[in-house]
């Protein structure tokens, strides 16, 4: 009986010292991570759709409660003037796991300015060339907001990159996914912005 | 008493060094060591776990009640390995995604609960840092000279820190791609193994 209890007592304490310690070095070192992937997961991407912006988007960035995520948006104000918004998508089913997609919209046009891969696992010069090579999301510049942004082999308008066509796909959900989010977010958005 | 010590450590530097004597820990060293720096970088990240649970692991050693032993040195080493994947997701960002999942996989690694188990559990706290420290450091060498290894042949450079190269000989001869793989994780393990053998041959 006094075995089972030490045994009890020590997992217990053991536990909770543990869960606690974790707890404070989780909280301390919060803030940094957010930097981190900041800077090097989203940055690039952010900075290659809003290469002219004449504003800081990664400064004035905020975030919305969409109820079942935070998303963080990027405001962008295009040299002609009209507002843009970019925000990170997830696309499911790729090679190698999800696929993350920035994907700039413009509010005032109601087209998408572009989208670029941020992160993937995706097989090393195949898949991957999805983020090295611009070509394939190159496609995304400029679309209007009720394209159809699927493969062309699943009626829509996009050309997969040949043999990475998972890949590719799994690029369109994500985009498609921006496009609903950004339809169900719009006047949350706009409020923001002003 | 310093004379022990110093073999506790220096053991784990040769006599006892894993992956090459104590043949443990293979799964990390075959995944990360396509380059020094991931080498490297995992093996710092062991070292701390070792140390620091080997310490506690020794501190708490007759508190711990046996029957129960396995299930605390896991919550122990748990906790340090996740602490280091919060510090090197801060401060360590794109080692942090390269070397990815094999990160959290040092809690199973056999290293360290095996050291726990055959060593910490059983000596004191002094000892148990030296031996720590020593297998952590040979760890680091191993996968260090592994990686040297596997990216010269592989993919004609070396790079220690910092993600760029410190030189790149790929422009003089075709690289051998086989080596970055992992049929190449294999046979580089497996012949630097036999090299050690025959060195260790008395």
């Amino acid at each position: 009986m006094r075995e089972m209890i030490s045994m009890i007592v020590v997992l217990t304490v053991l536990a909770s010292v543990s869960g606690g310690l974790l707890a404070a070095v989780k909280s301390g070192t919060e803030l940094r991570i957010e930097e981190q992937v900041l800077k090097f997961q989203k940055a690039p991407a952010i900075e290659s759709l809003f290469s002219d912006v004449t504003n800081d988007p990664l400064k004035e960035r905020f975030n919305l409660d969409t109820g079942e995520t935070t998303i963080q948006i990027f405001p962008g104000k295009m040299p002609d003037g009209s507002m843009a918004v970019a925000f990170e998508t997830l696309g499911k089913g790729g090679y190698g796991g999800d696929i993350g997609l920035m994907v700039a919209i413009d509010m005032d046009k109601d087209q998408l300015v572009g989208a670029r891969v941020t992160t993937h696992a995706e097989t090393p010069g195949l898949g991957s060339r999805a983020k090295d090579d611009l070509t394939f999301v190159s496609q995304f510049n400029d679309k209007s907001l009720d394209t159809n942004l699927a493969l062309k082999a699943d009626d829509g308008t996009i050309s997969a990159i040949s043999g990475a066509t998972v890949t590719s796909r799994a690029i369109t959900r994500a985009a498609i996914e921006a496009q609903t989010l950004y339809n169900d977010l719009k006047p949350e958005i706009m409020k923001q912005i002003q | 008493m310093a004379q022990s010590l110093a073999k506790e450590f220096t053991k784990g530097l040769w006599a006892e060094i894993p992956p090459f004597r104590l043949v443990l820990g293979l799964c990390p060293t075959l995944a990360v060591t396509k380059s020094v720096e991931n080498g490297i970088g995992m093996g710092l990240a062991t070292t701390f776990v070792l140390v620091f649970s080997n310490l506690l692991i020794s501190l708490l050693r007759n508190v711990i009640p046996t029957k129960v032993r396995i299930a605390c040195y896991i919550v122990i080493i748990a906790t340090f390995v996740t602490i280091v994947e919060l510090v090197m997701q801060a401060y360590t960002y794109p080692l942090f995604l390269k070397l990815g999942i094999f990160i959290p996989l040092i809690v199973v690694n056999c290293i360290v609960l095996g050291r726990a188990e055959a060593f910490a559990s059983k000596n004191n706290p002094v000892m148990a840092l030296a031996d720590g420290l020593g297998i952590g450091i040979g760890f680091t060498l191993s996968l260090a000279s592994l990686g040297a290894v596997r990216e010269i042949l592989g993919a004609g450079t070396i790079t220690i820190w910092g993600g760029s190269p410190i030189f790149d000989l790929s422009h003089w001869f075709h690289p051998f791609t086989f080596m970055v793989e992992a049929p190449g994780a294999f046979a580089a393990l497996g012949l630097m193994l036999a090299g050690m053998n025959l060195i260790g041959k008395k």
